[in-house]
């Protein structure tokens, strides 16, 4: 493993060589359905993104000041995501209190979130590849800012897909998964520049 | 017995669970570029699906509703740890490729949902064997994406040699096959052919 050590090419590769969603293949479920809905794709992007840079902050503390120094390791899933739950359960709240306008665009979204793969993904990801607290912080947002910018093209695509003569069979998840397919290939076409490993 | 051979109809074909309800691709999508790595990571889904179908079954009158997703999620954590252990201590190999998608087994939507929609109202027994069915639809499926990216991208099936040399050297490798844009098109052309073929049955069916 070699960390990139400029935080510039980290945060750059996260959001397009290394798509969390288009390389990874993260997020994917709640990614095809909601990407019909343009208004709740951009709800669900903020959402999750915000939940990201929280959860990868809180579990990076939670690994190397509590589990590790413990060598409770073996229990790391089962702590992850009981520490996903717990913020977004907070987050939730604290929302709910500070600005009920948000809460209404957000609201929905949140439960969702516990158990969306991009964010479990990029806790384990940050494990995997020992990174360091700044770096979690910018490879979270990074990835967040990714997923949401894929689901929103996504969503943009599939409002003109709707109107196309698509073949009966191929209707619906088919022509968005092969959408979602070329949307990959264009971002991996970066990949020549930088990789994020 | 006609229900169990119900459920593995259904689990396999008229509701696979990748085909028709596009559930639970998140995971193990990025490893199908490889047959062996596919095989032990559907293994995995199924054994933590049967299992925690069951678990969840038993427990079921034991949970308080409002909490039920938290117990769901924290049963299917401890199972998918026992996989994670046994992996690491059998084949740390396959162990290191898989990496972070092992413990991605968490949070594919296929365990909750067979949980939620079948264990909820069903007793253990049945509630295994729905797990393990739905398990296997989804590994059939994968396992065929699989089948045709390693063949395609590196010439090889589990690890041998099927296609020439030159199939995968000298600038005509089908590089595209062993990245992420494939597994996309592949899965999008299965649920083409699988769709049209249902169509093909109801209008013939009514004819």
């Amino acid at each position: 493993m070699s960390p990139i050590l400029n935080p510039f090419s980290l945060f750059f590769a996260s959001i397009f060589t290394s798509n969390i969603l288009l390389a990874n293949f993260l997020g994917m479920c709640s990614f095809i359905s909601i990407s019909k809905d343009m208004k709740s794709s951009n709800g669900l992007g903020l959402a999750v993104t915000f939940v990201l840079v929280i959860t990868g902050m809180a579990n990076w503390a939670v690994l190397h000041l509590i589990l590790i120094p413990l060598g409770l390791e073996y229990l790391r899933y089962i702590v992850f995501i009981v520490v996903i739950a717990a913020v977004v359960q907070i987050l939730e709240m604290v929302i709910d209190r500070v600005s009920p306008a948000l809460y209404m665009s957000l609201g929905i979204f949140l439960p969702l979130i516990t158990v969306n793969c991009a964010i479990l993904g990029v806790v384990l990801f940050i494990e995997i590849r020992a990174y360091t607290f700044v770096q979690s912080i910018i490879f979270s947002l990074g990835s967040g800012l990714g997923w949401w910018l894929a689901i929103m093209a996504l969503s943009a695509i599939r409002k003109k897909v709707d109107k196309a003569p698509v073949p009966a069979g191929l209707q619906g998840a088919g022509i968005t998964l092969i959408t979602i397919g070329f949307m990959a290939m264009a971002f991996i076409g970066f990949s020549g520049m930088l990789q994020v490993q | 017995m006609s229900q169990t051979k119900d459920i593995l109809k259904n689990n396999l074909w008229d509701n696979n669970p990748i085909l028709i309800q596009i559930l639970g691709i998140c995971s193990t999508l990025a490893v199908t570029n490889l047959l062996s790595n596919t095989l032990i990571m559907t293994l995995g889904v199924s054994f933590v699906t049967a299992l925690s179908s069951l678990t969840l079954s038993a427990i079921k009158k034991l949970i308080p509703r409002k909490v039920r997703m938290i117990v769901q999620t924290l049963v299917i954590a401890f199972y998918v740890i026992i996989v994670d252990i046994l992996l690491k201590a059998y084949s740390p190999e396959i162990s290191k490729n898989l990496g972070p998608y092992v413990g991605l087994i968490i949070t594919n939507c296929i365990i909750m949902g067979r949980a939620e929609a079948f264990a909820q109202s069903n007793p253990p027994g049945l509630s295994f064997w729905d797990g393990l069915t739905s398990g296997l639809g989804y590994m059939s499926v994968l396992m065929l994406i699989a089948f045709v990216r390693e063949l395609l991208g590196f010439g090889t099936l589990f690890g041998y040699r099927v296609m020439p040399m030159a199939f995968t050297s000298g600038g005509y490798n089908w590089t595209i096959m062993v990245m992420a844009p494939s597994a996309f098109f592949l899965v999008g052309i299965l649920l083409w052919i699988s769709k049209s073929i249902m169509l093909k049955n109801e209008t013939g069916g009514k004819k």
